[in-house]
């Protein structure tokens, strides 16, 4: 059986390989939507602070020993802080102005990460193994998936829906949104809305961070691995819908597929597919698929 | 007032001549143009750059009397970049002799600019033959290696050891592309078959996708026509996905830092052709523990590369007693190099002609100190590996 006069078998296995890809791009535009949907921010160092996270976990195993599983709590905590350091110091004189300014702050900030990485490391990358429990591979019957891959998917399914569960459903998430919307009204009843902003562009960092430590065992640690993927992650939420968190989360995944699917019929043009979606999203739907018409 | 013009007149006159006699007493400057921060830094880069003033260092820092100064800049990658700051520093900075570092597309239209202005202009990083074939210029050398020599030298060794079919991974761009079709050239003369090729964007962050196809295949040889950070993110994940024990992999253009980056656990037993390797002999390994002291690293073939070709062009200078670009260039030709980088003479297409090696990465067990990563397999003389006069298409080459 053929699907477009390619085999089945490889057809499936390529959907298979989008969906680990797309679960990349949801964390990680996951967590710029949650900056830019609360706090107006479009945060330029996400892509910095990703290869910050695989750096931390890589350098934790080089140098301390700890392994895969606590790097995967402890580079994103790491982050999180330095999140809360970069809002504190830079991010919070930057509130009720243009977004540009933050957008050029945050820019600038990500430069000077990737050139202190740059610095130190060199660009040729350095070489994080998968984690013992996950080594191998599962053959399921079209193709060899190998079990890391897997989790990935898991991981990034459930860092998802905590996620939205958490800001959509819960009353931390509830205060979140309505300071958001009215931070004094907010403030009035009780609620430290200062605090909440700055633990919530720490969590966006922790996100970003953590997707950088489920990357490390697949690609090459560099400092260049953020700004590879910034630019997709960006398209991903304005097709999304700016600051819709199920937007980014549904996006992400199906555009993964179709960038796996380019990668078959026409490898060329995989770099530029996205865009392409991005640019007919927009002239039909110009708030993107699950924004809302300001 | 007519004696008032006659004296600003004068005063003019005298201006020009003392500008046009500094450009001949002043410093001698040699630039240097290549990757600075991306995929390929770490392979040339600002270490290149320091490689070749420490050639001027050692020369004495001067020719014929006068200082030589070092000029370096990013090009980003981008061809447009590279050719504006060449033709910057030859019109404003008179710039003697340019360098080009990695990257193919720069390259080629660094040699245009250098053509124009008749200057020597010496590649060393760029890959692609076509600088010394189809886009040949009077002013071009082609100094470290280049695609036809990496299929020469890779291909035939895989081939006479029975790995008669193939398919290709390809970075698309100038580089990728030549590397593919000397490849090609090399396998079909040879009796082997090509099942197929895929073609992915230069800096493309993930290959499963790529491998899989490449996978479905059922080649013997999974061919990585890529460089840097492209080949170093395909390899590991054609080890991930099982790849490598179905198809053997072949890395046409792998360098040092590549097989540091990725392990000895990800690359026993690759092969893979380079121009020089630090541990081959006692001056080779003199130069690379000066490299190692400041950087804490070994350098690789190009960066020896850089340091051979900027003290060959002074003792050429000096030679000529001119740096004007004919002359110097008319030299470089006549000249016999011998040193701890290779030894070697430039043809007339300006293609330098000197031994390839081919090498195996060992296996963890094998490697007793850090950085011994390579066994020899096989020494390539240069008209053996690089392109022959009578397969050139450079109009140079008198047929």
């Amino acid at each position: 059986m053929e699907i477009f006069g390619i085999p089945l078998q490889a057809f499936l296995g390529q959907l298979v390989l989008g969906l680990v890809n797309g679960a990349f791009y949801a964390m990680l535009s996951l967590g710029l939507a949650v900056i830019f949907g609360l706090l107006d921010i479009v945060n330029f160092a996400h892509g910095a602070l990703y290869m910050v996270g695989a750096f931390a976990a890589w350098i934790m195993l080089d140098k301390f020993g700890i392994n895969f599983w606590f790097a995967l709590v402890l580079a994103p905590l790491l982050v999180g802080v330095l999140g809360v350091v970069i809002e504190r110091t830079f991010l919070k004189r930057l509130y009720g102005l243009d977004p540009l300014y933050g957008l050029l702050l945050t820019f600038g900030l990500s430069l000077i990460l990737e050139g202190i990485f740059r610095d130190q490391y060199g660009v040729s990358g350095q070489s994080y193994p998968v984690p013992e429990l996950l080594e191998g591979a599962t053959n399921l019957g079209f193709m060899i998936l190998p079990n890391y891959r897997a989790f990935v998917v898991l991981a990034s399914l459930v860092v998802c829906l905590g996620t939205w569960f958490l800001i959509e459903r819960t009353r931390l998430g509830a205060y979140l949104r309505a300071g958001t919307e009215n931070a004094k009204l907010v403030q009035a009843f009780g609620v430290n809305v200062p605090l909440m902003v700055m633990l919530t562009y720490g969590a966006g960092a922790a996100l970003a961070a953590m997707a950088g430590v489920l990357a490390a065992p697949i690609i090459q640690v560099t400092p260049l691995m953020g700004s590879n993927l910034i630019i997709v992650v960006f398209a991903v939420v304005v097709i999304g819908g700016m600051g819709s968190i199920l937007g980014s989360v549904v996006t992400g995944l199906v555009l993964g597929l179709i960038e796996g699917m380019t990668r078959v019929f026409y490898p060329e043009a995989s770099s530029v597919v996205v865009f392409v979606v991005m640019v007919i999203v927009l002239i039909i739907r110009p708030a993107g698929l699950f924004g809302k018409e300001a | 007032m007519k004696l008032k013009t006659l004296v600003a007149a004068m005063a003019v006159g005298l201006g020009t001549m003392g500008a046009l006699a500094q450009t001949n007493s002043g410093p001698v400057k040699i630039g240097m143009i290549t990757d600075m921060a991306s995929l390929y830094a770490d392979i040339d880069g600002p270490a290149g750059a320091e490689m070749v003033k420490w050639a001027v260092q050692d020369f004495g820092g001067k020719v014929l009397g006068r200082p030589v100064e070092v000029l370096s800049a990013d090009h980003q990658n981008k061809a447009d970049v590279a050719s504006s700051k060449a033709r910057e520093w030859m019109d404003k900075d008179n710039l003697a002799m340019l360098i080009g570092g990695t990257s193919s597309g720069t390259n080629l239209a660094m040699a245009k600019v250098a053509q124009e202005k008749k200057r020597p202009f010496i590649s060393i990083g760029a890959g692609s033959a076509r600088l010394t074939n189809e886009d040949c210029t009077p002013y071009t050398v082609h100094y470290a290696y280049d695609t036809v020599a990496l299929a020469k030298v890779a291909g035939n060794a895989l081939i006479k050891a029975g790995n008669k079919s193939w398919y290709f991974l390809t970075a698309d761009y100038a580089f990728g592309q030549s590397l593919e079709a000397d490849a090609t050239t090399v396998i079909k003369a040879n009796g082997g078959t090509v099942a197929g090729s895929v073609k992915h964007p230069l800096n493309a962050s993930d290959f499963s996708s790529f491998l899989l196809q490449a996978q479905g295949s059922k080649a013997q040889i999974l061919a990585m026509a890529n460089a840097g950070g492209d080949f170093t993110n395909a390899m590991k994940a054609a080890k991930e996905f099982g790849i490598t024990k179905t198809m053997k992999v072949a890395g046409l253009l792998v360098f040092i830092n590549d097989v540091h980056s990725l392990g000895l656990s990800n690359t026993e037993g690759l092969q893979l052709a380079d121009s020089w390797y630090w541990n081959q002999d006692d001056a080779s390994r003199k130069f690379a523990k000066r490299f190692f002291d400041k950087y804490k690293r070994m350098p690789s073939s190009l960066q020896a590369a850089d340091y051979s070709a900027t003290m060959n062009y002074l003792k050429a200078v000096q030679t000529a007693g001119t740096t004007d670009g004919d002359k110097v260039m008319a030299t470089l030709k006549s000249m016999k190099f011998d040193d701890f980088y290779s030894k070697g003479t430039i043809r007339a297409d300006g293609r330098m002609i000197h031994d390839m090696y081919l090498f195996q990465v060992k296996g963890q067990k094998e490697s007793t100190t850090p950085w011994d990563y390579y066994k020899l397999v096989a020494k390539v003389p240069g008209d053996q590996a690089f392109t022959t006069p009578a397969e050139s298409k450079c109009s140079l080459i008198k047929k």
